[in-house]
């Protein structure tokens, strides 16, 4: 049992539940949504800068949340970042299906890699939601949508 | 009835199947009988029984099997009715469980009672399930609803009840014992108070139940409601009581079957006592299983229970009171064996996956009581809550279990 759960809550993932990277509001970005996960209570706040040619050129987060989703969001905000839109949403998919445990898409790349961090989630089913839930912030904010929640 | 037992709990253990199995290969701790109880050998054998044995659909037949089921169903009525010391059979309607009961009430209460500019008088207690139906009745009527607030340690302000009390109120609903911290809630003051002022009360019971005794008309509570899979018996059925003085004014909640007297298209009449309040086939075997459970409750000492659960209360708080950066949320003087805390820099959803992993099952989240989360200033807790079969051995598994989580996260 401490197997899975030692690969759940690894040093990575801790870290980054500790010092969250590219925490805060900034003060200025073109997309925003709010995540919410009503299960728990949990939020998170996405602010997302898209450049005229549609690349990501700033992302930031801010909320409360669980380790995984604050993990999970700090690790979004580094991968993200320069990637364009198409890419993005193609990225979200991969995590998607890597800890639904569907499929795993996840090429083998440096951005692969860290998405691999949280496999382990896939090991804990009602934990799933508290690591997709910034990236479907993400997606609604790149849609536009200002409310999303994980039900 | 049965003769009373001498309270022992290893022999208590062996009534509930589901101890016998291992999780993630530990010993089950479940301290989360707060959400749902787990059931008795009795009422497992009930509800096997009332489909393999006596199984037909209720009040409708001449049938010998329609007879018997609708006998077993009645009789189930007739437990509740002598355990909450209620006056009369009619004063007991089956729901679906609490949340259905004080939705009857709100709708078929509020919409003889409520008018615009009235009050509705809640408190910070309260689980989702006796707020959201208040506002859906109040908005109907353009009432609003208030809350009567609370202390640091989660007791209940009787000061600023009495001064939220006025003539605008026209109903109090108030829980008997807070499902999130354990606060138990004086509530005769509570009705008593009302009462002078003509203020008829809702308690909602579901804590209560498994717990203590319940006396409806010592209480003198116009409403009390609970839900079966609390105490010990399926999911499902729950009860409103009522007094006859209110059931007989309100108008209907649901229509349909079993609800009537005679219909017509010009014209329907419906039918009086608790029937007109049981729309369509009701949780026959449900409310079996609950008159089943009521009766291996009443096979101890409620007194016993009680001091049973005191005492792990106690052996518990004192043992995660030890623990470093563990905070306990609710310190009210009268509690249930209801804890909940927080560890400093860990989130519930980790604690409880963590904590899983040993076998022990609490629950983690907001409880359904939203703004009591809120006025805690907290998203979430942690709650470890206990019922008769828990041990010393179950609270030793908890405090291990945290103590893995803050090595986890050390
Ligand atoms: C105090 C309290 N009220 C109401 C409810 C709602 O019960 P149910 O979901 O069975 O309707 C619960 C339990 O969830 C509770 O603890």
């Amino acid at each position: 049992m401490m197997e899975s759960l030692k690969e759940l809550y690894q040093e990575v993932i801790l870290d980054h539940s500790r010092h969250p990277r590219n925490f805060g509001k900034p003060e200025a970005c073109t997309h925003e949504a709010h995540g919410y996960n009503p299960l728990c209570g949990d939020t998170v706040n996405i602010y997302l800068s898209l450049s005229t040619d549609e690349v990501v050129e700033d992302l930031f987060f801010d909320g409360k949340g669980c380790a995984i989703s604050i993990a999970s969001a700090s690790m979004m905000t580094e991968i993200l970042k320069n990637k364009t839109r198409s890419e993005t949403e193609e990225i979200f998919e991969q995590f998607r299906n890597l800890v639904t445990g569907d499929k795993d898409t996840v090429p083998e790349t440096e951005d692969g890699e860290r998405l691999r961090v949280l496999a382990g989630v896939k090991q804990f089913p009602m934990r799933v939601k508290c690591a997709t839930l910034p990236w479907h912030a993400v997606h609604s904010a790149l849609n536009d949508q200002t409310d999303t929640t994980t039900e | 009835m049965n003769e009373i037992k001498s309270f022992d709990v290893e022999r208590i253990r062996q009534d509930f199947p589901i101890f016998n199995q291992k999780i993630h290969g530990k010993r089950l701790t479940f301290l989360d009988s707060g959400a749902s109880a787990q059931k008795p050998q009795a009422v497992l054998d009930a509800v096997q029984n009332a489909y393999a044995v006596t199984y037909a659909n209720v009040h409708r037949g001449v049938h010998h099997l329609s007879q018997q089921s609708t006998e077993l169903y009645e009789n189930a009525r007739e437990t509740v009715c002598a355990h909450l010391n209620a006056k009369s059979i009619d004063e007991i309607i089956f729901t679906k469980n609490t949340t259905e009961a004080i939705n009857l009430v709100a709708q078929s209460y509020g919409q003889m009672a409520l008018k615009e500019g009235d009050e509705i008088l809640l408190s910070y207690l309260e689980h989702h399930s006796n707020i959201v139906p208040w506002q859906l009745a109040a908005e109907k009527a353009g009432a609003t609803v208030k809350a009567v607030p609370i202390d640091e340690n989660g007791e209940f302000l009787m000061e600023e009840y009495l001064k939220l009390l006025s003539p605008k109120t026209k109903i109090v609903a108030i829980t008997h014992i807070s499902n999130a911290i354990g606060t138990i809630v004086p509530v005769k003051e509570v009705i008593e108070a009302a009462h002078n002022m003509e203020i008829p009360v809702l308690i909602d019971g579901s804590q209560a139940m498994p717990h203590m005794k319940v006396d409806v008309q010592d209480l003198d509570a116009d409403f009390y409601v609970f839900t079966g899979h609390k105490v010990f018996a399926p999911t499902g059925i729950g009860v409103l009581y009522g007094k006859n003085e209110w059931l007989e004014k309100m108008p209907p909640y649901q229509g349909g079957g079993d609800m009537i007297n005679r219909v017509t298209f010009e014209k329907t009449t419906y039918a009086t006592g608790h029937s007109k309040f049981e729309a369509g086939t009701p949780p026959i075997v449900q409310a079996i299983g609950l008159g089943a459970a009521i009766e291996y409750l009443n096979g101890f000492d409620f007194d016993a229970i009680a001091a049973h659960e005191q005492s792990l209360l106690a052996y518990a708080t004192e043992q995660i009171s030890l623990l470093n950066s563990v905070n306990i949320i609710g310190q009210a003087k009268e509690k249930a064996a209801i804890i909940s805390f927080t560890i400093e820099g860990v989130h519930p959803h980790d604690i409880g996956t963590i904590v899983d992993q040993a076998g022990v099952a609490v629950r983690v989240g907001h409880h359904c009581a939203q703004p009591l989360m809120d006025f805690f200033d907290v998203p979430s807790t942690a709650r470890a809550s206990m019922a008769l079969y828990n041990n010393r051995e179950d609270i030793d598994a908890l405090v291990g279990s945290i103590k893995m989580v803050q090595e986890f996260f050390g």
